[in-house]
C-alpha cells in the first residue's frame, strides 16, 4: 500500500474511532447513534442469522438489471446521437440538465403504474443511470482525435472495423467512467427508491427498522451499504486502473 | 531516378463548400504536380495555404472539387489507393496497443499471416530504432518515439508512395534534424516516392530532391526548385553554401506569402499579427 | 436560416417529442395512470393560480436555497484548502469521490433522529448532497491553477488579498461554477428525497399526498412543474458555465 492509502486508511479509522468515542462517552445519545463496534456486531449477527439475505438479494439483483440495461442502452443511445451531429447539438443541454429533474418524484408515479414490485425500482435506477453512460459515451466519441479517422480510411478499414478496432477503444476510458457512474447511479436509484416505497430490499429495511425505532438494526444495514457500495467502487476503480494505466490515463 | 511519372495532380482544385451562414472556402489550386518515381519532393508554405489538402487529395482523403489525379496510371477519386502510405503531423499512435501492436496494425486487417507480420514488425521496429521498445505502450515514448511508431505503422505496409504530412511539426529542432536523416535512410532504403508537406523552409531544402512553394490560400505553386542533392545525402549538408542559397531561395519566395497568411499586406510595417479567419 | 434559428427550431422539436411520447403513453395507459400533458398543464396552471400551493413551493424553495449556501460556503472552504496543499487533496480526493458514489438516502434517518421532522432536516440532506460536487471542483480548479499566474502576482508585487480577489478568483470561477451547476441538481434531489420520505410541507410532500389520494393530474402537474423549474436553473447555470469556459 502507499504511504497516501495508509493515511486515508487511519483517516477512516480516525473518523470511526472519534465517533465510538463521542457515543461510548455519552456526548452524542444512544437514541441518536449507536457506537460503531456495535454496528459491526449487529451486522455480524444479521448477516449470520439469515434473515436478510432476500433484501440482499433483492437490491443487488435490482442494482444489476438496472445496471445491465443502463450501460448497454446507454452505449447504444450515445453512439446514436454521435452520430448525428445536429439531433446531438439539440439534446446536449437536456442532457447537461438531466439531473437537475429531481427523478424520484416519477418513482410513485411509477408504482401506481406497474404495481408494487422490482419493475419501478428497475426503472428509476435505469432513469438515473443511463444518461451518465450517454453523456460518458458521446464525451469518449468526442476525444478520439480526429487523425484517427485519416488512419483508418489509409487502412481501407470498414466502418464496422473501425467502430471496433479504434472507437471503441479509443473511447474506452471514458467508457469505464460511464459504467462506474452507471453502477453508482443504479445503487442510489435502487435504494432510494426501496427506502421510500417497497415491497423490500435493503433501503426498504432501513426504513422498516427507523420507523420501529430499531436503531440497531438501521446502522448496522447502513454499515453494510457503505461498506458493500464502497468496496464495489473500489474494485471497480483498480479494474479501471489496470486497464488504462498503460495508456498513460 | 528514372524520371517515370508516379503519381500526379492536374488542374487540381479544392473548394469547401459553404456550412451556415459561411462562404465557401477555396483552399487549394488549381494545382499540377508531377511526382517521379522514387523521388523525394517537398512542399512549403505558409499556414492554412492547403499543403495538407494537397496531400488528403492525392491520397484519396478528399475528393477534388476539379481537375484529376492519378497514381501508377490509376485514377483516385476520394478513396485510398492500395501501395499509398500516409503519416500525419498528429500523433496518431494508438495509446491501447503496444508498440509491436501498433506496428502490426495495418498488417493484421489485411490478414497478412502471422509469421509473415512478425517478419515484416521486427525489421520495421529495427529500422526504426524501436526493437527495444517493442513492449512498451506509446504512452511511456516521447513524441519523437510515438511518430517513429507511426512511422513504422505506414513502413509494413511497404508504400511505393509515402506521404508525410508535417511529420516533425510537433517536434523540437534537433530532434527534426535527426528524424529527417532516419527519413533519408528510409527512403533509400525503400526506394519509395516520398511527398513531404512542412512548413519548414530547413527541412524542404535539406531532404529533398525537389521543393514546390506553395503560395498562400487557395495555395499554388510559385515555383519548384531542383535542390541537386546527391542520392545519398544527411543533416550534414546544412554546413555546406548551397543548403543557404535554397533556404534563401525559397524564403525570397515565400515571405510576402507567409505575410498574407498573417493577414499583414506584403512589406508593410510590423504590426498586429491577426491571423486570418476561417 | 441563421445557425441560431435552426438550433432554436431543433430544440423545439425536442420538447415537441417529448410532448408526444408523453401524449401516446397516456393514450396507451390511460387516465389513471398517466395524465394527458393537455391535462396536466391545465392542472399546474391551477396549482399556480392557488393560494394553497405557494407556500410549499416555498418551503422547498427556501430548503434548496439555505442548503445551496450552506454546501457553497463548506464546498468553497474546504476545496480551497484541499486544492492548494497538495498532500491533503491527494489523500482526499479519492475518499471525496467514493462519499459522491455512496447513496446518502441511507443515511436520511440520521438527519432526522439530529434535526427532527422539518425545514433543517430538508436543508441538512440537501447539502450534504450538493457539498461533495462543490468540493471536489473547487478543490481541482485551486490545485490546477496555471503556476504562471501566481508567478505572475508575485512579480507586479501583489498581495495575498489582491491575489486572491484578482487572481484566484477569476482563474477558478468558471470550474467553481460548473460545480454549482452539478451541486445544484443533487442538493435538489437531496430536498426532494428528503420531502418524499417524512415531511409535512413541501412539493415532494405534494406528489406524496396526491398519490395517497390517487390524484394522477395532480401528481404529475407537480412534478411537471418542478421539472421545468430545475431545468430553467440548470440551463441558467449551464449559460453562465459556457460563457465563463469560453472565455478561458
Amino acid at each position: 500500500m502507499t504511504r497516501l492509502a495508509w493515511i486515508r486508511l487511519a483517516i477512516v479509522l480516525g473518523a470511526f474511532a472519534a465517533l465510538e468515542w463521542l457515543v461510548q462517552s455519552g456526548r452524542i445519545s444512544t437514541h441518536t447513534m449507536i457506537p460503531p463496534t456495535r454496528m459491526v456486531t449487529e451486522l455480524w449477527a444479521i448477516l449470520a442469522s439469515g434473515e436478510l439475505t432476500g433484501d440482499i438479494t433483492q437490491t443487488l439483483g435490482n442494482v444489476a438489471i438496472a445496471c445491465l440495461l443502463s450501460v448497454t442502452v446507454g452505449f447504444v443511445v450515445g453512439a446514436g446521437i454521435h452520430a448525428i451531429p445536429r439531433l446531438r447539438r439539440a439534446l446536449d443541454p437536456f442532457l447537461t440538465t438531466y439531473y437537475a429533474v429531481p427523478f424520484f418524484v416519477f418513482y410513485p408515479l411509477l408504482v401506481y403504474i406497474f404495481g408494487m414490485n422490482n419493475l419501478p425500482m428497475i426503472a428509476i435506477g435505469f432513469m438515473f443511470a443511463v444518461v451518465a453512460m450517454i453523456i460518458n459515451t458521446l464525451n469518449g466519441l468526442d476525444k478520439i482525435p480526429r487523425v484517427y479517422d485519416k488512419v483508418a480510411r489509409m487502412h481501407q478499414m470498414s466502418r464496422a472495423s473501425m467502430a471496433l478496432r479504434i472507437q471503441i477503444p479509443a473511447a474506452a476510458p471514458n467508457l469505464f467512467t460511464g459504467l462506474k457512474l452507471s453502477v453508482a447511479y443504479a445503487f442510489i436509484g435502487v435504494i432510494a427508491s426501496e427506502f421510500i416505497l417497497a415491497p423490500g430490499g435493503l433501503g426498504y429495511a432501513i426504513a422498516f427498522a427507523y420507523d420501529n425505532f430499531d436503531n440497531e438494526t438501521m446502522y448496522a444495514l447502513m454499515l453494510f451499504i457503505l461498506v458493500l457500495v464502497t468496496a464495489i467502487n473500489m474494485t471497480l476503480h483498480y479494474l479501471e486502473q489496470r486497464l488504462l494505466r498503460r495508456q498513460g490515463f | 531516378m528514372t524520371g517515370e511519372i508516379h503519381a500526379h495532380l492536374t488542374r487540381v482544385t479544392r473548394v469547401y463548400p459553404a456550412v451556415a451562414g459561411n462562404p465557401p472556402v477555396h483552399a487549394l489550386g488549381p494545382i499540377d504536380l508531377e511526382l517521379r518515381r522514387g523521388e523525394f519532393f517537398a512542399i512549403v508554405g505558409p499556414s492554412g495555404c492547403g499543403k495538407s489538402t494537397c496531400m488528403d487529395v492525392l491520397a484519396g482523403l478528399a475528393p477534388p472539387s476539379e481537375g484529376e489525379v492519378s497514381f501508377e496510371g490509376n485514377p483516385i477519386r476520394g478513396s485510398v489507393p492500395d501501395g499509398v502510405g500516409a503519416v500525419f503531423q498528429e500523433d496518431a499512435s494508438f495509446p491501447w496497443l503496444t508498440v509491436w501492436d501498433n506496428a502490426a496494425f495495418g498488417l493484421r486487417r489485411q490478414g497478412v499471416d502471422a509469421a509473415e507480420i512478425r517478419r515484416r514488425v521486427e525489421y520495421a521496429l529495427g529500422f526504426m530504432g524501436l526493437r527495444d521498445f517493442a513492449q512498451a505502450y506509446p504512452a511511456q515514448l516521447s513524441g519523437g518515439m510515438r511518430q517513429r511508431v507511426c512511422i513504422a505503422r505506414t513502413l509494413v505496409l511497404q508504400p511505393r508512395l509515402i506521404l508525410l504530412d508535417e511529420p516533425f511539426g510537433a517536434l523540437d529542432a534537433q530532434t527534426r534534424l535527426l528524424m529527417g536523416d532516419e527519413l533519408l535512410r528510409l527512403w533509400r532504403e525503400t526506394g519509395a516516392t516520398v511527398l513531404l508537406i512542412t512548413h519548414a523552409l530547413d527541412e524542404a531544402a535539406m531532404l529533398s530532391d525537389r521543393v514546390g512553394a506553395m503560395s498562400a490560400r487557395p495555395g499554388r505553386f510559385l515555383e519548384t526548385l531542383e535542390t541537386g542533392w546527391p542520392r545519398d545525402r544527411d543533416s550534414s549538408m546544412l554546413e555546406g553554401e548551397t543548403f543557404g542559397h535554397i533556404t534563401g531561395r525559397l524564403w525570397q519566395l515565400l515571405r510576402s506569402e507567409s505575410q498574407a497568411a498573417m493577414g499583414h499586406h506584403p512589406d508593410a510595417a510590423q504590426g498586429g499579427t491577426r491571423r486570418e479567419a476561417g | 436560416m441563421s445557425r441560431s434559428s435552426v438550433y432554436a427550431i431543433d430544440i423545439a422539436l425536442v420538447v415537441l417529442g417529448i410532448v408526444v411520447v408523453w401524449q401516446l403513453l397516456h393514450m396507451g395507459a390511460g387516465d389513471v395512470a398517466i395524465s394527458s400533458p393537455a391535462a396536466t398543464a391545465l392542472r399546474a396552471g391551477e396549482l399556480l393560480l392557488s393560494d394553497a400551493f405557494w407556500p410549499h413551493a416555498a418551503e422547498t424553495g427556501l430548503a434548496l436555497f439555505y442548503a445551496l449556501v450552506i454546501a457553497l460556503m463548506i464546498g468553497l472552504g474546504v476545496g480551497t484548502l484541499l486544492g492548494g496543499h497538495r498532500l491533503s487533496g491527494d489523500v482526499a480526493e479519492p475518499i471525496l469521490v467514493a462519499l459522491y458514489s455512496l447513496p446518502k438516502i441511507t443515511l436520511y434517518p440520521v438527519i432526522l433522529l439530529v434535526f427532527g421532522l422539518g425545514l433543517e432536516a430538508k436543508v441538512a440532506f440537501g447539502a450534504i448532497h450538493g457539498v461533495i460536487p462543490v468540493t471536489i471542483f473547487t478543490m481541482n480548479a485551486v490545485k490546477n491553477i496555471n503556476p504562471v499566474f501566481l508567478r505572475t502576482s508575485r512579480v507586479l508585487g501583489m498581495g495575498p488579498m489582491q491575489t486572491a480577489t484578482h487572481i484566484l478568483l477569476p482563474a477558478t470561477l468558471p470550474e467553481i461554477v460548473s460545480g454549482l451547476r452539478v451541486g445544484f441538481s443533487l442538493t435538489l434531489l437531496g430536498v426532494i428525497i428528503g420531502e418524499l420520505f417524512a415531511s409535512h410541507r413541501g412539493m415532494g410532500f405534494l406528489v406524496m399526498r396526491a398519490i395517497g389520494t390517487h390524484d394522477v393530474t395532480t401528481m404529475m402537474a407537480v412534478t411537471l412543474l418542478l421539472a421545468v423549474a430545475a431545468v430553467l436553473i440548470a440551463s441558467l447555470l449551464l449559460y453562465i458555465d459556457n460563457r465563463l469556459h469560453r472565455r478561458v
